[in-house]
């Protein structure tokens, strides 16, 4: 069957290339190797229709004989020339992963000290012990993604915050992907923040070649000390042949504060996968989301948000605009553990469906083992208020503007939940040029990013 | 300027207009009254476009063109206001930005390049004052968590700015306190003039004592069934509808 094939090829490629796989990356990343191998077991995954995969279809984005830069041969390439779209320079530390590579942070000196902003291979080898404690600690291979990306993976990014220290400035990592044929790149991030530490990323997905398949397969670890405080933006402006499967595991101490933004901008066929934890008390999370799907884009969230323990707070809230025949999916459950008692949690899907041929899944889910709680959940799936249209037509607003404008309007809310300094008004912007039909590439928003100074 | 001729329409297969005869001639104000569900608001929004009816016999020719073909924005563009009974809200779309957008759109229409920034600021202040209209509802979304009177203050701003050639007032008297009203009566008042004119829609004589109007017409059934000069108005306030409805029931 041909269910069986798509990972089998995987599996056959990390059996004969072993050597070449751990010899490129650093012992602790391949120590984890074995045991991802055992976890993919004969290769199946799970079908399409399936529960939790009501559109992603893990067997099709993984059919195609992507090619694996197991070697790490150089790309010719230089992202920091390749990359320059409109996206903001909000960063003056800036990383920067070729495929899955990492390519370097762009000034070392504006970091403080002990922080780590880094490739993951290169800390790997050169701090194991900082590492070790914390690598493929929350990622779960029962998940084939996790996996799959547990087997290959060979590099990525690191960022490690001590205790204490805050990092005023915000970090951004741009991902490109660049190569001459179809590639799949297996990418990692594990962040760390100790007590008390602070610091917000920005992470960029980009695609430069938009006439070849890409796969990024991707798995990210967040760790938040007691008392730390940690956003990550990460935004997408990929391809309609780029395939993202992400899954990220957050583990929350006492009193920290994570911001979750997936912004998916534009895609091909997405999956995002978050796994949120409570370990200690007081803590709060926002996880949020947004996504622009036309064509025959798919986008596909699944969230589970756990509360172990009592008195924490989760705000979650996605929102789509699902055009043409795309199809989106939202699958969000929140667990309240019998103990975990004085827990809030909201969490809301909402979205904008037109055309007869878009599809959007809803499931939003709460399981509370507890009395001692207030939460709530919604979803509403609709379209463009016709009385809102008509009223903006009559005053001589065309239909498409008006339409444009509701659009832009129905994502303020979760925009506006933006904290970067600079990225809420970007976004604003790169979402308005969304709407209005420009598409991805460089050359086509160079309007938008000339009226950007920094650029 | 509006020649509607045996105008009928209807809303999910109901007929509500049933062969309305109206003409409309520059300078003029035009009060239409009549009871609930007589199809003042229909009529109000089959002249603006509203895609949810659909005209199904007679004509309406403004300026010598036939409405009923045109899309809502292109009435806009040729003159055509409809001030609403319920203004809508539209949250994260503010004030300036939708005006923006309505001043910006016509100048396409007609060719001129977008308003600058100062020019547009300018523009806002003037209008804004016609109703007294306070600056910091610019920044909030388009009527949301304004008052009743803000509103409708709103609306006439909209039509202060925009300059119809005809404008619809649908209601614009009902929810306003009478302080508010003056100001509302009076902001539209300021705006007439010997090349525009008003069709004020209401239910009430009340707003009739700030916007003086030189016809009253009576709608019953989706018909005009009676119309006379300001003193129709007076009439209907002393006896109500049931006369009307009696003499109409009759034919």
């Amino acid at each position: 069957m041909m269910a069986m094939g798509a990972l089998r090829q995987y599996i056959d490629l990390f059996r004969d290339h072993r050597d070449l796989i751990d010899s490129n990356s650093a012992p602790l990343i391949n120590a984890l190797r074995p045991a991802a191998l055992e976890a993919l077991g004969g290769g199946a995954l799970p079908a399409l229709g399936s529960e939790d995969y009501t559109v992603t279809d893990l067997e099709a984005i993984l059919a195609p004989d992507f090619g694996l830069n197991l070697a790490k041969v150089p790309v010719d390439v230089d992202p920091r020339q390749a990359f320059h779209c409109g996206v903001p320079r909000v960063s003056t530390c800036m990383g920067f992963m070729l495929n899955d590579t990492f390519v370097g942070p762009s000034d070392r000196q504006e970091l403080p000290d002990g922080v780590l902003f880094m490739s993951l291979r290169k800390a790997a080898e050169e701090h194991p012990e900082l590492i070790a404690p914390y690598y493929g600690k929350l990622a779960d291979l029962q998940n084939p993604v996790v996996a799959l990306n547990t087997l290959l993976a060979q590099d990525g990014l690191l960022l490690y915050v001590p205790d204490g220290v805050k990092v005023e400035k915000p970090l951004q990592m741009v991902d490109v992907m660049d190569f001459g044929m179809p590639l799949m790149a297996v990418r990692r991030m594990l962040v760390v923040l100790g007590r008390g530490a602070e610091a917000r990323l920005l992470v960029c997905d980009h695609t430069q070649r938009a006439d070849l398949d890409f796969l990024s397969l991707q798995t990210v670890e967040i760790f938040a000390g007691e008392d730390s405080l940690f956003d990550l933006y990460d935004l997408e402006e990929s391809t309609l042949l780029t395939s993202r499967l992400s899954a990220l595991y957050l583990e929350q101490q006492r009193g920290s504060k994570v911001l979750l933004d997936g912004i998916t901008l534009y895609n091909g066929r997405t999956r995002n996968e978050y796994y949120c934890r409570f370990a200690g008390r007081d803590a709060e999370l926002n996880l949020l989301g947004m996504g622009i799907e036309d064509g025959r884009r798919v986008l596909d969230t699944h969230s589970v948000v756990r509360h172990e323990v009592g008195g924490c707070h989760t705000d979650e809230l996605f929102k789509y605009v699902v055009d043409d025949e795309a199809r989106g999916s939202f699958a969000g459950r929140v667990y309240v553990a019998p103990g975990a008692s004085g827990t809030t949690a909201y969490q809301a899907n909402r979205n904008i469906v037109g055309g007869d041929k878009a599809r959007m899944y809803s499931k939003p889910q709460l399981e509370i083992y507890n009395d001692d709680v207030k939460c709530s959940h919604g979803t509403a799936i609709g379209q463009l208020d016709p009385m809102q249209l008509f009223y903006m037509r009559t005053r001589g607003i065309a239909e498409a503007e008006a339409k444009l404008l509701l659009k832009q309007a129905f994502m303020a809310d979760v925009i506006d939940r933006v904290s970067l300094p600079g990225l809420k008004e970007r976004l604003h912007a790169l979402v308005e040029r969304r709407f209005n039909g420009c598409d991805a590439s460089c050359a086509s928003c160079r309007d938008a990013s000339s009226r950007n100074p920094e650029n | 300027m509006l020649k509607v001729k045996d105008l009928r329409a209807e809303i999910n297969g109901k007929e509500i207009l049933k062969g309305i005869n109206l003409e409309v001639n520059a300078g003029e104000v035009h009060a239409i009254m009549g009871p609930n569900g007589s199809g003042k608001s229909t009529l109000s929004m089959v002249l603006a476009g509203n895609p949810a009816y659909t005209p199904t016999g007679g004509e309406a020719i403004f300026c010598g063109e036939n409405l009923l073909e045109m899309e809502p924005e292109v009435r806009s563009h040729k003159g055509i206001f409809l001030g609403f009974q319920y203004p809508v809200e539209i949250p994260g779309v503010s004030m300036v930005n939708f005006m923006r957008a309505a001043v910006n759109a016509r100048r396409k229409y007609l060719g001129e390049p977008p308003m600058s920034a100062s020019d547009f600021l300018k523009l806002m202040r003037e209008k804004r004052a016609v109703v007294d209209l306070d600056n910091k509802l610019a920044s909030r979304s388009v009527n949301e968590g304004f008052s009743g009177g803000e509103k409708k203050r709103n609306e006439i701003f909209q039509m202060a700015v925009l300059e119809p050639k005809l404008s619809i007032l649908d209601e614009t008297d009902s929810g306003l306190d009478i302080d508010a009203l003056r100001i509302v009566a009076g902001g539209v008042n300021k705006l007439k003039s010997a090349d525009n004119a008003t069709i004020v829609i209401t239910h009430y004589q009340r707003l009739l004592d700030y916007i003086k109007p030189d016809f009253v017409h009576i709608l019953y059934k989706g018909r005009i069934v009676k119309t006379g000069g300001p003193d129709l108005a007076l009439e209907l306030e002393e006896r109500g509808y049931d006369w009307i409805k009696e003499q109409s029931g009759n034919e």
